[in-house]
């Protein structure tokens, strides 16, 4: 066994004040494993009573080497991994790796794919954005939320498991196009989500939006100016909430972001109170656009026509010996990208989520790194949450909204 | 810069006059300029980053420090890594890219971290990952892996940890070598 680490009073110095080595103000650990940290997120505090005079974040408790391992899989079985990184936003963490892949390749995607992409990723984004209502909700002890929340989240995972097989970890979309058509089923499925939710969203608004309690807790807490979030380099419903109407689907449309009509929804106050009323109204965007995709969804091929990225259907293979070619060396040596590098930013439910992909001309990517939101948050919670007592931090943590496995890969 | 690379016609104008600020000074900019699927990267010399990113943040508007991460190129050494930049124009909605090369014998990098914030963290994850110092950086510990970690798990010389796998030939010899770390490790 190895011993047990001891603290280094020379480490803490850099970390909290002089008044806590001198044992007048107390130190405290917050996690790693805490249920209102969102995951395995370690917060060293230093506290007098009951407000923090200073966080700090200790990361790395996921860290599972994903960039690493990328590098010694081809392109198609690196994918697997993206998933596992943000697990509330699988299909945006697919669509970021395969964006940059296609952007390398200068590969093709038909319309009926970008269509489904949008879709499935707006509903991610709801879903994503549910569990964050959920669960921020009931850190600042409202129960029932957390409860209609995930009765919901339950509609849009069917939906994913009915397109993918999966719940969660879902691959589905790949480079060039998805892995196959959609079923008949999902227009409907879809539909009849795009029925029940508006009312949902008003019925989570009745229960929390002027709720004295709910507004006490989250006013004026974790505020920070929209010239400091720059800097710090929020992005996403957090940088939105401090009054910058910035969103990628607009600034660098992908995917064909540009045809569909959605508001930016911004709030002033840059506080957790407006973090939560931008989710809030970006759910409803979310859904406007998947109606709208859904309504000019084409019909046609899912997948590119680039043989040497894409694999052929199953059915050319009893026909075409090129096919077989082309299938054979897909599935053993993979496919190579030119030599470059390119960053591809995407909007995720948490904010800018970049895929920074490089080539050496082999079938295996150099580098992978993902810019991750969460990783880029975290950083900004001791700015939040200095002054505000220990209660109003749980909030501060969930109005960012952290993924532990964004952060640490 | 080449005559035949065309850019993005606002961003000639700022490299344009990136280069005109600096070629009076000293050392120059003769920054490298590529442009690959409509991203547009420099190459700049580390000991020019502080003063071009400073003039890029209050110069030209990119406020945003998006993404700073490196790339190793063992084994080759000179240079071994590329520390990568991105920066981001809310004002102008542009990219720019700024690669700098480093060294296998002296991998340090001034830091950005007072220029952008952002870059604190970033910069540690880079440190943990590649052992790239950022010279002037507050707080450079590890920041993934744990603070006792030997080595730096992104380089291309570090190891992919796997397990040998076990045939029916070969089970014995590699249980026993297994048994021997195990016990070794406690």
């Amino acid at each position: 066994m190895a011993n047990l680490m001891e603290i280094n009073l020379d480490e803490l110095k850099n970390l909290v004040s002089e008044r806590a080595l001198e044992g007048e103000t107390v130190l405290l650990n917050m996690g790693p494993q805490h249920p209102s940290t969102h995951g395995v997120l370690r917060l060293l505090l230093e506290l007098e009573g009951e407000t923090v005079l200073n966080c700090n974040p200790d990361i790395g408790f996921l860290h599972t080497g994903i960039e690493k391992n990328m590098e010694a899989k081809t392109y198609e079985k690196a994918e697997v991994m993206t998933d596992r990184m943000d697990y509330l936003n699988t299909v945006g963490n697919n669509l970021a790796y395969c964006l940059a892949i296609e952007k390398l390749a200068e590969l093709d995607v038909p319309p009926r794919a970008q269509g489904v992409r949008v879709i499935l990723t707006e509903l991610q984004r709801i879903a994503s954005h549910l569990v964050w209502l959920g669960t921020h909700a009931l850190d600042l002890a409202a129960m029932s939320v957390f409860l209609y929340c995930f009765r919901e989240r339950e509609m849009i995972m069917d939906i994913l498991e009915m397109v993918s097989g999966q719940r969660m970890m879902t691959t589905y979309i790949r480079p060039g196009g998805l892995w196959r058509d959609t079923p008949v089923e999902f227009e409907d499925a879809v539909r009849q989500f795009l029925r029940i939710f508006p009312a949902r969203i008003d019925q989570y608004e009745t229960l929390l939006s002027k709720n004295p309690i709910f507004m006490d807790r989250t006013r004026n807490i974790g505020v920070i100016s929209a010239k400091e979030a720059i800097a710090w380099g929020m992005s996403g419903p957090s940088l939105r909430g401090s009054g910058v109407a910035h969103d990628l689907r607009r600034a660098s449309p992908y995917s064909g972001y540009e045809q569909y009509e959605f508001d930016i929804p911004t709030e002033t106050s840059g506080d957790v109170y407006g973090r939560y009323l931008v989710r809030m109204e970006e759910m409803r965007q979310s859904l406007r656009i998947v109606q709208q995709a859904l309504d000019r969804l084409p019909f046609g091929p899912v997948r590119s026509n680039n043989r040497k990225y894409v694999p052929p259907p199953r059915s050319e293979l009893g026909t075409s010996m090129e096919a077989v070619i082309h299938h054979f060396k897909l599935w053993t040596e993979g496919f190579s990208l030119p030599k470059g590098a390119v960053y591809l930013p995407v909007e995720s439910p948490r904010g800018e989520l970049g895929c920074y992909l490089e080539s050496d001309g082999g079938p295996k990517p150099h580098r992978v790194h993902f810019r991750t939101p969460s990783f880029v948050h975290l950083q900004v919670l001791p700015k939040l949450s200095k002054g505000h007592l220990v209660a109003d931090l749980v909030g501060i943590i969930g109005s960012v909204d952290i993924v532990l496995g964004d952060a640490d890969r | 810069m080449p005559e035949e690379l065309k850019l993005t016609s606002s961003l000639t104008d700022i490299i344009a006059a990136l280069q005109q600020k600096f070629d009076a000074q000293p050392f120059g900019f003769s920054a490298e300029v590529t442009e690959f699927r409509g991203e547009v990267s420099l190459l700049i010399a580390p000991e020019k980053v502080q003063s071009v990113m400073q003039s890029l943040r209050d110069d030209f508007g990119f406020d945003y420090l998006a993404s700073l991460t490196a790339s190793d190129y063992w084994p080759q050494l000179e240079p071994r890594f590329h520390v990568v930049y991105q920066v981001y124009s809310f004002s102008r909605n542009m990219r720019l890219c700024l690669r700098v090369p480093v060294n296998d014998s002296t991998p340090t990098v001034p830091t950005v971290e007072n220029l952008y914030p952002v870059a604190n963290w970033h910069e540690r994850e880079v440190w943990d990952m590649f052992g790239i110092r950022f010279e002037g950086h507050p707080d450079l510990r590890r920041i993934l892996m744990p603070g006792d970690w030997e080595g730096h798990p992104l380089r291309k010389d570090y190891p992919l940890g796997y397990e040998e796998p076990q045939f029916t030939f070969n089970f014995d010899t590699i249980q026993v070598r297994k048994h021997r770390a195990g016990y070794e490790e406690a």
